[in-house]
């Protein structure tokens, strides 16, 4: 069983974000990028399924900059077998659009004809929550989002999600669309031997050109500002204070 | 123009709140039909909604479930009538909406929190660091609407219900189970109050005194990530960015940090407390009224002034 895994690099998870003074975007020059962590998630699961003998390869796949291969050596240095490369932007700042993501992403899983794929719920940049359920639809596959759980018998995946009423399991045929929530596992650090090695693990740049696939946003951006901030507040000195302010402001 | 508004219904249960907030959201984009998709539904509190012009009725169990590749295929071949497909942003939505979107060939919007135009949103990026405006030039606009922000629409309308056919069945995935917690406390997204506690709550037991606050003030009960996370509260109290957004009257965060990405799903709450031993909290920030206290203390006397 092949799985493939789709990565993006993004912000760093503990950087401050801070807005563009021309409003076009976040700033995102000489800012740490890593991973994003939900894909890091689904890195993570791909290798223990290879670990417990379901699964004989994973290939991880990542769209953008050329720096983008970073992310790429992490996953390989995690235990991801190759990797593929799409280099679709110059500038850091150019978002591919989920859609046009799914679209490559689709090329790419007709060529590789994965059994699995598994993608992280959401990137922690644009917060789109779309990729996946995109690319299920573009291949005809079963999806499952917000996975907790995941368990493969038989050509099927049994995928416990994260929803808003609590927990749903639900089937999926294989192949399959897998997205993964923070809870479905804990991922691994990469050990400095194989950081080393994943230096020699294959690694294939192509650029989006090469897959004929139309790119050009559908989205504009208008402009992107910091949100409006809040007033600041007091801090009381004790419980009959809270009460008394509670009550004066007529919401106890 | 045109409006396709999906009612958010798990089996026969419509999440009304939730919906009618969606429709106040969508309501300036053209007159507004309702799709009422589940098994065992009684549309009647849709039809009632103001400012609905129709709803659409059908049944189906994998509705019910709300299996993104049925309910996709079912809203692909009712959108040529639409300009407009929208959805309160909800776990259903959030697996459906871009899975439609992709089956039209348009790009979907996610989590927008206000309405420009027809064509222009602006949503949420970088757990809520910055809010981005963008316009689509896609035909049909897929969208979901986080709802916190909206105040939910009254009652008066008489809107007529039309009973139609399901899609085709999708053999790609099946329901196998929902494991759901019911509870008698309000849902907590809709609920006036919400009390939510932290990591500083220390354990799934110490949870109990949140608990009490929140049934004294007839709240819902709230948790962070990193509550979630320790096994102390479970996934569907996770208060944030990936989880529930919520913008109750008060919203009291026992034990709570104040993680950006929390914060991103609770500060459009009207009135925010923050009760936590370390003055340094982020949390404190955000709050109208902090109290620097040991929460094991703090919690269960306001419980008792409240009582």
């Amino acid at each position: 069983m092949k799985i493939l895994v789709p990565v993006k690099r993004v912000i760093d998870y503990n950087v401050k974000v801070r807005v563009k003074a021309d409003e076009s975007s976040v700033e995102l020059t000489n800012v740490k990028m890593s991973i994003n962590p939900f894909d890091e998630i689904a890195v993570e699961e791909a290798i223990r399924l290879k670990e417990k003998g379901v699964a004989t390869e994973v290939v991880v796949v990542t769209i953008g900059v050329k720096k983008s291969e970073d992310v790429l050596r992490t996953a390989l240095a995690m235990g991801a077998d190759r990797a593929i490369l799409i280099e679709a932007a110059d500038d850091v700042h150019t978002d591919i659009e989920p859609l046009a993501v799914a679209k490559l992403l689709a090329k790419v899983s007709e060529a590789e004809a994965p059994d699995l794929i598994l993608a992280g719920k959401q990137a922690i940049d644009n917060d789109m929550n779309a990729t996946g359920q995109m690319l299920a639809a573009l291949l005809g596959w079963g999806q499952a989002t917000s996975a907790s759980d995941l368990e493969i018998t038989d050509g099927v995946a049994r995928v416990t999600r994260e929803v808003d009423g609590g927990l749903q399991v639900v089937d999926v045929n294989m192949p399959a669309i897998v997205t993964c929530d923070l809870r479905l596992n804990e991922p691994r650090y990469a050990s400095l031997p194989n950081i080393m090695k994943a230096k020699k693990k294959p690694l294939a740049a192509t650029t989006a050109a090469d897959y004929g696939v139309d790119i050009t946003p559908r989205l504009t951006v208008v402009k992107t500002v910091e949100p409006a901030a809040r007033a600041a507040g007091e801090i009381v000195g004790s419980v009959e204070e809270l009460k008394a302010k509670l009550k004066e402001a007529g919401v106890v | 123009m045109s409006v396709l508004l999906v009612a958010e219904i798990s089996g026969s249960q419509i999440s009304i709140d939730a919906t009618s907030k969606a429709l106040v959201a969508v309501s300036s984009l053209g007159p507004v039909t309702i799709l009422a998709a589940g098994e065992g539904v009684d549309p009647a509190s849709l039809a009632a909604l103001a400012g609905v012009e129709k709803v659409l009725h059908v049944e189906g169990a994998e509705y019910g479930h709300q299996m993104p590749e049925a309910c996709a295929k079912l809203l692909q071949t009712l959108a040529p009538n639409y300009t407009h497909i929208a959805a309160p942003a909800t776990t259903s939505a959030k697996a459906t909406f871009p899975r439609l979107a992709a089956l039209l060939d348009v790009m979907v919007i996610t989590d927008v929190i206000a309405v420009d135009s027809a064509d222009t949103f602006q949503r949420p990026i970088y757990a809520g660091n910055a809010i981005q405006t963008v316009t689509s030039t896609d035909a049909i606009k897929v969208m979901t609407v986080r709802t916190a922000g909206f105040e939910a629409v009254t009652d008066g309308g008489a809107a007529g219900v039309e009973v139609i056919d399901a899609a085709e069945g999708v053999e790609s995935s099946r329901w196998v189970e929902d494991r759901v917690v019911t509870s008698d406390r309000p849902e907590l997204t809709s609920a006036g109050v919400v009390v939510s506690g932290g990591r500083g709550v220390g354990s799934e037991e110490s949870f109990a005194i949140i608990s009490a606050l929140a049934d004294t003030l007839g709240g819902a009960v709230g948790a962070s990530r990193a509550a979630v996370d320790s096994g102390f509260a479970a996934n569907d109290m996770q208060v944030g960015q990936t989880g529930k957004v919520v913008a109750p009257d008060l919203y009291i965060a026992c034990g709570i940090s104040g993680a950006i990405q929390h914060l991103a799903g609770m500060k459009d709450s009207k009135v925010i407390v923050a009760i936590n031993s370390d003055s340094e909290a982020p949390i404190f920030q955000v709050a109208d009224y902090g109290l620097v206290a040991d929460l094991f203390e703090a919690v269960p006397a306001l419980t008792e002034q409240l009582k």
